[in-house]
């Protein structure tokens, strides 16, 4: 077996953690090619959050299992290259991957449900890393493990290393798969949809407990969800992904302060708030992502959006930098600008987009006022 | 008993649809031990009026939705429909009732039946009661009002749609036999949130088209909060406080509202996140705290809560509460003040 471990010599901390530069994965289908992501470039950071956000079918989880190297043997096609702390990583085999899950990077899963092995004692599935990639004996393993569901905030962790999965909350649960992927103090930790599964006031626990962690040990993080509520206070960059690429990628502030692209403006109109009135209408975004195996040419976007115009049907967008440095976007009519005024402006006195029949429902009036 | 007490039941008018009184759902969990779900709840519905019911999981709030549907067996209590007692029928009088009373559940696509074309599905509640006339043209109807087109949904099945359109097509079905009374249940967790907003603002439409009368069942305030005209707020088998939804968010009274307020994830990357969060878990059904059974995780307790259970009592207009210490204008009274309603008891 190859062993291209990635040790501590090799860590040079001038160079970004984690480099993705034009990742590219698809699923062969009887359908056609799905390509789930295509043509994603990110940098992250020591220390930094990145928050992944998009609907469904958007791509974000892909990214993650991408990244992870978690992707299913067959009827998979990756390209691109991924660099970990200077090393690129990309065409490692499972057997090279397996040094780097756990004491590299480790990943939450979305569903704390079925992310951890039933039949096996919590306290186990936690020594089982920590014993094959730091050489531990059990007993110092399982004093560990203890510690660990202590700082993932279990009450009685003693008593808890001895339980199985089916005794836990769900939010237990979920701190126990942190508690698992923190156990060999990765660098860089990928959640997706941590708190997904969870109700409101234990996803408030869950977050709070990333974000504290993160900071006492200095890991990068890449936080996928389909919130940008659950992502704003937490997360020092997002990325907003659509259809397999990224479509507009910020600072959290700078993100929410003026945003250019109008699916992200989309996305936020459409959490209800708390300080609108009750019986407030939405704002929804129509339709539902494209199809990956045939996406539409031009902007994937255009059809869904109230700004589009007839070059978007054509022309796809490049992801260009806006006037602040590391704020890019990838449209031709950005919101906040003259461009996207004019746009909307169009769209709404002609009552609907290029994109659009005549015959279907008007997206630039408010869903159902109409019919 | 802690959340229990009828101060909030509205008996002065005349357009109550639905009555719940002192509800208790309790399941034996084996060896004399009982779970207790929902323990002596009360609250009406008045016609046209949305009722949002909040809490976290566990906390018995799809118990109530399924108890008022009569789909689980009631310990104790009674429930009013229309004016009829329909805590006690039973067989083809109980069944003629879900006629009025239908209901939407959370996983939309669990819930349809995978090997029938949708037209069937939206058509089985009309072949059930016998309706009269073009079955097709009323389901046509309704598939048309959910927003979807009838000619191309009707022979297709549910893996053929979206899990927003399999939302629409439960409404749908619900909808079908034109019902007084919806109740759903968590009708949008499962979905993502620009669906989501497109399934709030379509139930928010049908209840205006069909005069309906709804009992919304979620987890996040903020969803309750935009489509209700009073939320009742649950904790572990008990409501702690009722309110019209503005009022409760300007001013929530009971420190386990505040909390789920303050749990609410806010889209605004300068707000920063509130790290007092609720601490711990919901404590087990089946053997909940005495006296408020919020006391264990409550910033707020004190020893009379653990002995004395709080009574439901008006603190404000249509603002009723269960608590020994409620919170003023959503933040705690300064030290010494005399809390609301205690001086009365002593």
């Amino acid at each position: 077996m190859a062993r291209r471990r990635i040790t501590a010599a090799t860590n040079h901390t001038d160079t970004p953690l984690l480099e993705v530069e034009d990742l590219r994965t698809s699923f062969r289908t009887p359908r056609g090619r799905v390509r789930a992501v295509n043509g994603v470039s990110l940098t992250l950071e020591r220390g930094r959050t990145l928050g992944v956000v998009g609907e469904s079918g958007s791509g974000k989880t892909v990214l993650a299992r991408s990244i992870m190297g978690l992707l299913p043997r067959s009827n998979v096609e990756r390209t691109g290259t991924i660099r970990y702390d200077g090393t690129d990583i990309s065409d490692y085999s499972q057997a090279e991957m397996r040094h780097v899950w756990g004491p590299e990077m480790a990943m939450v899963f979305q569903d704390p449900m079925t992310s951890l092995n039933p039949v096996m004692r919590v306290g186990r599935q936690i020594t089982e890393s920590l014993r094959y990639h730091m050489d531990m004996d059990k007993a110092e393993a399982n004093d560990l493990a203890v510690a660990l569901l202590t700082s993932v905030g279990i009450p009685e962790p003693a008593k808890r290393v001895r339980e199985y999965p089916h005794q836990l909350s769900g939010g237990m649960r979920q701190r126990v798969v942190i508690a698992i992927a923190l156990a060999c103090g990765p660098k860089l930790l990928l959640a997706d949809e941590p708190t997904t599964a969870l109700d409101v006031t234990v996803q408030a626990q869950i977050l709070n407990l990333l974000d504290a962690q993160q900071r006492e040990r200095f890991m990068a993080m890449v936080l996928v969800t389909h919130d940008l509520g659950v992502v704003a206070g937490r997360a020092h960059d997002i990325a907003v992904m659509y259809a397999g690429k990224i479509v507009e990628k910020a600072t959290a502030t700078r993100l929410f302060a003026s945003m250019r692209m109008p699916y992200t403006e989309a996305l936020l109109e459409s959490i209800p708030k708390l300080e609108y009135r009750s019986h407030t209408r939405l704002a929804s975004i129509p339709g539902r992502p494209p199809d990956l195996v045939n996406p539409p040419k031009g902007c994937s976007f255009a059809p869904r959006c109230r700004y589009a115009q007839e070059r978007c049907l054509e022309e796809e967008p490049p992801l260009v930098p806006a006037d602040d440095p590391g704020h890019l976007y990838a449209c031709h009519f950005p919101v906040g600008t003259e461009a996207g005024r004019e746009a909307l402006a169009r769209n709404e006195a002609e009552g609907r987009t290029p994109a659009q029949d005549e015959a279907e429902v008007s997206i630039v009036q408010p869903a159902g006022s109409g019919a | 008993m802690a959340g229990s007490g009828t101060a909030h039941l509205r008996d002065d008018r005349d357009d109550i649809v639905l009555r719940v009184e002192d509800l208790v759902v309790e399941f034996p969990a084996g060896r004399g031990r009982k779970v207790h779900a929902v323990s002596g709840i009360s609250f009406d519905v008045a016609a046209k009026e949305t009722l949002g019911i909040v809490g976290e999981s566990g906390c018995g709030k799809s118990t109530t939705g399924k108890a008022i549907m009569r789909l689980v067996p009631l310990s104790g209590g009674t429930i009013t429909f229309n004016g009829a007692e329909i805590s006690s029928l039973r067989g083809s009088k109980l069944r003629a009732l879900r006629q009025e009373l239908q209901m939407i559940f959370q996983d939309p696509v669990s819930s349809i039946n995978p090997r029938r074309p949708i037209g069937d599905v939206v058509a089985e509640p009309l072949e059930i009661w016998g309706h009269e006339g073009d079955t097709g043209s009323v389901v046509d109807k309704v598939l048309y009002d959910v927003g979807l087109d009838p000619e191309i949904a009707r022979p297709k099945r549910r893996h053929e749609f979206s899990g927003g359109q399999c939302q629409r097509i439960c409404i749908a079905r619900a909808l079908v036999l034109d019902p007084d009374v919806i109740i759903c249940d968590e009708p949008v967790s499962a979905l993502d949130v620009s669906v989501q907003a497109q399934i709030l603002n379509l139930l928010e439409d049908m209840k205006e088209r069909y005069g309906l009368t709804l009992v919304f069942i979620a987890h996040d305030l903020a969803v309750v909060k935009n489509v209700s005209d009073r939320v009742a707020v649950m904790y572990l088998g008990k409501i702690c406080e009722i309110a019209s939804p503005d009022d409760l968010y300007q001013g929530p009274s009971h420190p386990y509202s505040a909390a789920l307020l303050s749990a609410i994830p806010l889209p605004d990357p300068t707000v920063v996140p509130d790290t007092v969060a609720l601490d711990g878990d919901l404590p087990s059904p089946m053997n909940p705290p005495s006296g408020c059974r919020f006391r264990t995780r409550c910033p707020r307790a004190e020893e009379r809560c653990a002995q004395e259970e709080p009574l439901v009592r008006e603190i404000g207009p249509d603002h009723y509460v269960a608590c020994h210490f409620p919170l003023v204008g959503g933040v705690a009274p300064p030290a010494g003040s005399t809390p609301v309603g205690v001086g009365s008891q002593r």
